[in-house]
Parts: structure tokens; sequence; C-alpha cells
């Protein structure tokens, strides 16, 4: 569990390297630290219902990504905001 | 038999009878959510967006939990995603977009619009939100404001609650609903009088 105001990084995994997968992680976020905003819920695994296989529920999460830690330009200060599964998040 | 290659109403007629057949879907249930996907549109969310700006219980509510806020305004939200509501302020100003498909709070705002879906808005929404925004829509965001991108990556549905512009005090919600557009409740425009 990871609380608001909270500090993560997104695994920097890559698994569609090995074969098929459903992934709601973007690629731009991969390894990028951003800030827990809020819990949004427990949800079924898309990475296990796109194949329909039981699905687990799993932690989502809004996290916020200062723009500066995405992409060399536009305004530093600007931000994303992401839903982001638990299994992908890690403390930094 | 490839799937794929089905004729596409043979298909849906031999699906839904095998929904109906296992008791998984009645042919009702079928019809009233053709119904429902189909009166969807953007002035459903144009009256919850009005009400808020007239209700303040109706508002907190809203920004709480938009699921409830659009079945207190009468919307069936029954079987579709939770629904998110970001709220517009003179620091933070929400841009929704989905980079990983078409993810779009049909509930509330029904089909989405095809620019939507394409690639270059998707692309550039996250990249380039600022420059997007003042090039196709004309909508200039001050430096002063935070531009927050939200990507619809999962399970929610966003919608932006837009800032009522100013020169519409004394208005009612009817009145009111009818200046709010589509794009302001993704965040590509701004409402105005």
């Amino acid at each position: 569990m990871f609380v608001a105001g909270e500090t993560v990084r997104v695994k920097d995994s890559w698994p569609e390297a090995a074969g098929p997968v459903h992934i709601r992680t973007p690629h731009y976020v991969r390894g990028v630290v951003g800030e827990v905003v809020r819990f949004l819920g427990d949800y079924p695994n898309p990475e296990d219902l796109a194949f329909a296989r039981p699905a687990e529920r799993r932690g989502l999460y809004h996290v916020r990504f200062r723009r500066g830690a995405l992409w060399p330009e536009g305004r530093a200060e600007d931000d994303v905001l992401i839903e982001i599964f638990e299994h992908w998040l890690e403390r930094p | 038999m490839n799937i794929l290659e089905t004729d596409g109403e043979r298909l849906l007629r031999a699906v839904r009878s095998l929904l109906e057949g296992k008791g998984i879907v009645s042919t009702e249930e079928v019809r009233e959510r053709i119904a429902v996907t189909d009166a969807a549109s953007p002035g459903q969310g144009a009256r919850m967006v009005a009400r808020a700006w007239v209700d303040p219980s109706y508002r907190r509510l809203m920004l709480a939990d938009g699921t409830k806020a659009a079945e207190a305004a009468g919307i069936m939200m029954r079987g579709m995603p939770p629904l998110g509501v970001l709220e517009n302020t003179a620091e933070v100003h929400h841009l929704v977009v989905c980079t990983l498909c078409s993810c779009y709070p049909r509930a509330v705002l029904g089909y989405p619009p095809l620019w939507f879906k394409s690639a270059g808005y998707r692309a550039r929404a996250v990249r380039d939100p600022r420059g997007l925004l003042a090039d196709e829509w004309k909508t200039v965001i001050p430096d002063a404001v935070t531009v927050r991108v939200v990507d619809s990556t999962a399970d929610y549905r966003w919608m932006v609650l837009p800032l009522r512009p100013a020169g519409t005090e004394g208005w009612d919600e009817e009145r009111l609903a009818g200046i709010v557009r589509e794009g302001d409740m993704i965040g590509v425009t701004v409402p105005r009088v």
C-alpha cells in the first residue's frame, strides 16, 4: 500500500519484450519518479483480464509526474496525472 | 469458420441468441443498453457542470464521487466505469487524454469526437499540451496556471469541471448548461459567454 504524498517510482520493466501482453502503464513513465495523489480502489488486473485469465484485484493509484521528469521541453512545473497499478510501483 | 471473416450481423445475432439462451443478458437488457448509449451526449455532462456551478453541495459530491453525482443528475451509471471529476481552478487547468487507446467518459459525454482517438492528439497532449491547445483550439493557458494532463490509462473515466466564466452572474442552471461544450469538459477549450 502507498499513501497520498508518497514518492514512488514506476518499475523500469518491459514485459512486452518477452511476448504478447496487455499493459496499462504507458512507456513514457517507466522508471520515472512521481508522487501518489490518491488511492482509486482495487480493480481486476487488466494484464490477466485481457487474456481471460483469472484476474486478481490490484490497488490502483493516481500518480503525478512533473513534466520536467518526463520530457525535455515544455514547462517543467506542469504535470501529468496517471492511473498506475500497485504492482508497477516501487519505493525509490 | 474464421470468426474475423464472418458476416457481422449474423455473428451478432448468434452471440445475442447465445447470451439470451444461457440467461446471461436478455434482449430487453441489450435494447435498454443501446438506448442509454445512444442517449448519452455532452448535454448530460453540461447539466452536471451547470448544477455544480450553482450548488456547492452538488459540486462537493461531484468532486468526491463523479458516479454518484451523475446518478443524482439522472444519468444511468450501472455497468459503467467509475467516473472521476477534475476541477479546474485559477491555479490548475486539466486536459484529459487516453494515450493507450480512447478511454472517454461516454456515460456523461457520449461518443468521443474523432480527434480524441487520433494518434496526433494522443501523442501531443502529453508531450506538448500548451502547444496543442494553442495551435488546434486557440486555447491559451496563462503561464501562471499549471497544465495538468490526465492520461486516462485504467479503470476510471475522467471529465473536467471547468471554471465558470465571468459574465454569467445570476444565470440559471439551464442557461449555464447551454454554454458548456464537449471540449470544455475534456479541457481543450474553456467555457465562454
